[in-house]
């Protein structure tokens, strides 16, 4: 499994990278591994807030259906409308297919880098 | 008698098999002083032929009419044969919700053949396998309307009661406001309705032809409903759409109805059948089961439940519905009466009606007393007032009438293409006779 | 199989409505509708024979086995059909005067009878179509009962994890806060975990008892008395009430309002998905609250759909109470248990049971240990079965069962069924072991391989177009 060493992850397994201010959030190789074939998600609207820890859309596969939780508190201001259409980038190449853009953050949940993070994901798996 | 097949000797067979001596002991979780410790107080059982004969008592004791000119709701159209024969087969009607697609093509494939003529005769690009009635899938389709800044749901005044009734009873059960259109001359009052309309309305229902057998304005209120971001939710006489614009033609994003026209009989109220579309846009909002088009490991075309993880047994607590059982078989007849009529049939059953209505109309209208109450262009029902209301309607069941629903304001009349000419005629000349004396 | 359109020649029809014997009116042009529907164009041997196709291509319970967990596929009666069909019932319109209806308020108010006998209420209403809409109308119940005391703020349901989907999603349609609590170990209510979440918000409870694993719930007067201590409603759930009819009573196990699936317990037709029609029973102090009561907030009144419910089918559940009567109704209770038993015990050597003691009418099938072991899942023993004609059981529920097969084979199998049942399971636990590859491939043999459902979700193909 793939875990970028560049990238943060929460405990409810998604991704975050910082650019300039603003939060791109996606999930990570282990999340779409475990939902399996990702066929619909779900996403906020640009402009919607966000709060860290909570959901902010889900991702759905043939027979279960799983929040996405904001790692942190602000803004939407970009969703990956290509999803949409293509939920299956969230399988092919899920560090690539970010689910949304986040500004004016002012919060931040605790997060862990991908040492971390993988050891976590053997414990949990 | 209770259909267990397994005679006495085999069923002790079985509890020695369990290591047990009697039935007693396959209850032993359960408290002992909650068991029932006497027989139920019901009369004992009765054989096949005992019970048909009580049945039929009970069915002989409804009034039969031979012609019924009362519709709101429920419509007394011709079944042909094909349609009462077909869902009465046993495999049709004995199997469960097709979970194992590999058993269940035959219903699979009738329900995706029902969805596409839902769309087709609705002009949308999307269907559910069906709701429970019209009025539940009225009080659906507002659900996926609201999101999390509009609330609001509105109805037009002019609607079904019972629809509105369902849609406040669902909006109490959600927490959510029901703010009801004011009718003026039958219709929705549209200036009433762009005053209602603000940012915290989620959609507005109206119902063509509405409860007083009015056609309405549609198009000009869907105008209105979208110039202020709501949608816009049409429920629909399915007969009707053999004749009239689709709903999608007078801009709605959900249409939904009552399907019972659709080969149903009035059984007292149902089982009917709420038929439920919308827009490819708003397609994950619908509610309900859908059947999807796929195909097998062989590369062969099949069908199977989709898009399921926006049902409850998936997303349980956040599932915009609860519903689980529809009405699968009344879909299925729905399709077999559809394609049994075919869009010539469906065409010719719309335009009797309406003809007849109309004949109805200006008969009972010639009569003395019995006026039009609301202008404007009908289908088949209409309302007149209607004097001695108690007394006409009585002598019409005398002679196996059933005659128009007093409403506010006089008597709601419906024809179908059931009734002929001559029972129309004799109709008429009983109200006649009696306003007469 | 061609779909119905595909099977469409322009001009074919059938012979239905004669020419109309009235004068012609034609609708105002703006409302006419431009382009008709593309509804097939077929002669009556063509839709005949067509629809007779897809019914070949459908298993109903009256066809053969289909052990389907808490669905309660139990023969349908045909006498039960051609009661539904007197024209005495079928022609009788809902709003037709109540003079003229007195059959079919005898039918409702014999069937009432019988099943507030059976369930120990006092009240009881038909108007919902199905069981997810009876829970809807009970907790309807349980909200309208909170408000008339001025008891605002009760707002949580508690609902066990392994529930129903309808529990949580129908609290939640009410306007309810879910609180969900852990089952034990065994399925059953952890005593502790429900303490923990009563309180002065709990509105009320929904459960199954028997619950979703089959095994009846020793605690329940205890569970019942918590509730209401903590001034909340308890709810049946009467998915599996097949296991108890006529042996224990829900109002005697301290419920307050109850539905029944009649599709279910009561032998009525599923129909492939429906309709089904649900009876709604309560204890006397509900009944002010039952449909066609004020509602507490605003004016109007409870109303969960048009008319009186789906009648035609409380007219078959009748007609099923009246043949069964007082002797049967827990001579089937008690032999849906028995014949849940045997089977659970034909299959045991094989197979391990989630919870290896005397069940009620349905049992749980533990497989992920075979799975471990063999790479062969639930979901491949269940295609596999198809292959043997028989519908498989329900697979994966309840949640709190790993690799789950749920097996409910009703009273109304015979023991060689339940003897030929077993023998498969036995037959393809040992092929698992020798043969994985045939069991993940399955079926073989039935109309169709395993579909795609991937492909059916991502790229949904909901009607046919024309090509």
């Amino acid at each position: 499994m793939n875990f970028p060493a560049e990238l943060q992850y929460s405990r409810s397994h998604e991704w975050i990278r910082m650019e300039d201010g603003v939060a791109v959030i996606g999930i990570s190789d282990f999340a779409q591994s475990e939902l399996g074939d990702v066929v619909f998600v779900n996403l906020p609207e640009v402009g919607d807030d966000t709060t860290a820890g909570e959901a902010f859309g889900d991702v759905e596969s043939v027979k279960a259906v799983s929040d996405l939780v904001c790692p942190v508190t602000g803004t939407v201001c970009e969703v990956n409308e290509e999803l949409l259409d293509s939920p299956e980038k969230l399988n092919e190449d899920c560090y690539g297919a970010w689910i949304i853009k986040v500004e004016n953050i002012t919060e931040t949940e605790d997060l862990l880098n991908a040492a971390e993070y993988e050891a976590f994901t053997q414990e949990e798996g | 008698m209770s259909y267990v097949p397994s005679t006495p000797a085999e069923r002790q067979q079985m509890l020695r098999a369990l290591g047990l001596r009697d039935f007693r002991e396959l209850y032993r979780d359960v408290p002992e002083e909650m068991l029932l410790d006497r027989e139920l107080d019901l009369p004992k059982g009765q054989s096949e032929l005992e019970v048909s004969r009580r049945m039929t008592q009970m069915a002989e004791k409804n009034t039969r009419f031979t012609t019924i000119l009362r519709g709101a709701g429920a419509y007394d159209h011709y079944i042909p044969a094909l349609v009462k024969s077909i869902p009465a087969k046993e495999e049709f009607l004995t199997a469960y919700t097709p979970y194992q697609a590999e058993m269940s093509q035959g219903v699979l494939q009738s329900i995706f053949e029902y969805q596409t003529m839902i769309c087709e005769l609705t002009g949308m690009d999307v269907s559910n396998a069906s709701v429970y009635d019209g009025a539940t899938a009225a009080a659906e389709a507002a659900a996926m309307c609201r999101d999390r800044k509009r609330r609001v749901t509105l109805i037009s005044g002019a609607a079904h009661p019972d629809v509105i009734n369902t849609v406040r009873t669902y909006c109490f059960g959600s927490g959510d406001e029901l703010r009801i259109v004011p009718v003026k001359d039958g219709k929705t009052d549209p200036e009433a309705l762009k005053a209602m309309l603000g940012p915290e309305v989620a959609s507005f229902y109206v119902q063509q032809p509405n409860f007083f057998g009015l056609f309405e304005d549609a198009r000009a209120l869907g105008e209105a409903v979208h110039a202020a971001g709501a949608l816009y939710v049409m429920g629909v006489n399915p007969i009707a759409l053999g004749l009239m614009k689709t709903p999608r033609d007078f801009g709605a994003d959900v249409a939904v109805g009552e399907g019972q026209p659709l080969g149903l009989p009035l059984g007292f109220g149902g089982p009917y059948l709420g038929f439920m579309a919308t827009t490819q846009k708003n397609m994950r909002k619908l509610p309900g089961r859908i059947v999807g088009e796929t195909v097998d490991s062989k590369g062969e075309r099949c069908y199977v439940l989709s898009l399921q993880a926006r049902e409850q047994h998936i997303r349980r607590e956040k599932a915009s519905s609860n519903i689980c059982s529809n009405e699968a078989l009344c879909a299925l007849t729905a399709a077999v009466y559809l394609s049994v009529m075919g869009p010539q049939g469906l065409r010719q059953a719309a335009e009797q009606s309406m003809a007849k209505a109309h004949y109805l109309q200006k008969a009972l209208c010639a009569i003395d007393g019995v006026e039009l109450v609301y202008p404007g262009a009908f289908f088949h029902e209409f309302v007149t007032t209607l004097p001695r209301q108690e007394e006409v309607l009585a002598a019409l069941e005398q002679a196996g009438i059933l005659g128009g629903l007093p409403v506010e304001g006089g008597v709601l009349w419906c024809a179908t293409e059931k009734q002929s000419r001559t029972e129309l005629d004799k109709a008429v000349a009983i109200v006649k006779e009696v306003l007469a004396q | 199989m061609k779909l119905i359109f595909e099977k469409s020649v322009p001009g074919r029809r059938c012979a239905i409505l004669p020419d109309c014997d009235v004068e012609q009116v034609s609708l105002p042009e703006e409302l006419r509708r431009e382009t008709a529907p593309a509804l097939p164009e077929l002669s009556e041997v063509d839709l005949s024979r067509h629809y007779t196709q897809l019914n070949q291509r459908v298993h109903g319970v009256n066809c053969g086995f289909y052990p389907l967990g808490s669905c309660t596929m139990k023969y349908n009666p045909r006498i039960d059909e051609d009661m539904a069909a007197l024209p005495g019932f079928t022609g009788v319109h809902p709003l037709a005067p109540a003079h003229a209806v007195e059959g079919c308020r005898e039918v409702l108010d014999t069937a009432a009878a019988y099943l507030r006998e059976i369930t120990g209420m006092d009240g009881m209403t038909f108007q919902p179509a199905a069981g997810a809409h009876g829970e809807f109308t009970g907790v309807l119940l349980i909200k309208q009962y909170h408000r008339s005391r001025g008891d605002l703020g009760r707002k949580k349901i508690i609902v066990p994890d392994s529930a129903h989907g309808t529990n949580p999603a129908t609290a939640a349609m009410c306007g309810f806060e879910v609180v969900n609590i852990p089952s034990g170990p065994d399925g059953c209510v952890d005593l502790e975990a429900l303490k923990a979440v009563l309180g002065e918000d709990t509105a009320g409870l929904m459960l199954t008892n028997p619950n979703t694993v089959g095994l009846f719930d020793p605690n329940i007067l205890e569970i019942t008395r918590l509730v209401h201590e903590a001034g909340g409603l308890c709810y049946y759930d009467g998915a599996n009430l097949n296991a108890v009819m006529g042996v224990v009573r829900p109002g005697d196990m301290g419920f307050d309002c109850i539905h029944m699936n009649l599709h279910k317990t009561f032998a009525t037709p599923h129909g492939g998905g429906g309709p089904g029609a649900c009876a709604v029973g309560c204890k006397a102090f509900l009944k002010p609250f039952l449909p066609a009561s004020r509602l507490m907030d605003g004016e109007g009144h409870i109303q969960v759909r048009s008319f009186a419910g789906n009648f035609l089918v409380v007219v078959r559940a009748l007609t099923y109470l009246m043949t069964l009567g007082r002797e049967g109704i827990p001579e089937a209770a008690e032999n849906a248990v028995l014949n849940a038993n045997y089977l659970m015990h034909q299959i045991k050597g094989s197979f391990s049971p989630a919870f290896d003691r005397i069940c009620m009418h349905e049992f749980v099938l533990n497989l992920s240990g075979y799975k471990k072991e063999t790479g062969v899942s639930a979901l491949d023993v269940a295609k596999s079965l198809i292959d043997y004609g028989m519908h498989p059981p329900t697979m994966y529920f309840p949640m709190i069962v790993h690799e789950a097969l749920m097996l409910e084979p009703t009273e109304t199998e015979s023991k060689e069924t339940l003897d030929w049942a077993a023998q498969v399971f036995r037959q393809l636990y040992e092929l698992g072991k020798t043969d994985p590859e045939a069991m993940h491939a399955a079926p073989h043999h039935a109309q169709i391989g395993r579909p795609d459902e991937v492909r059916a979700a991502r790229t949904p193909v909901v009607r046919w177009t024309k090509p």
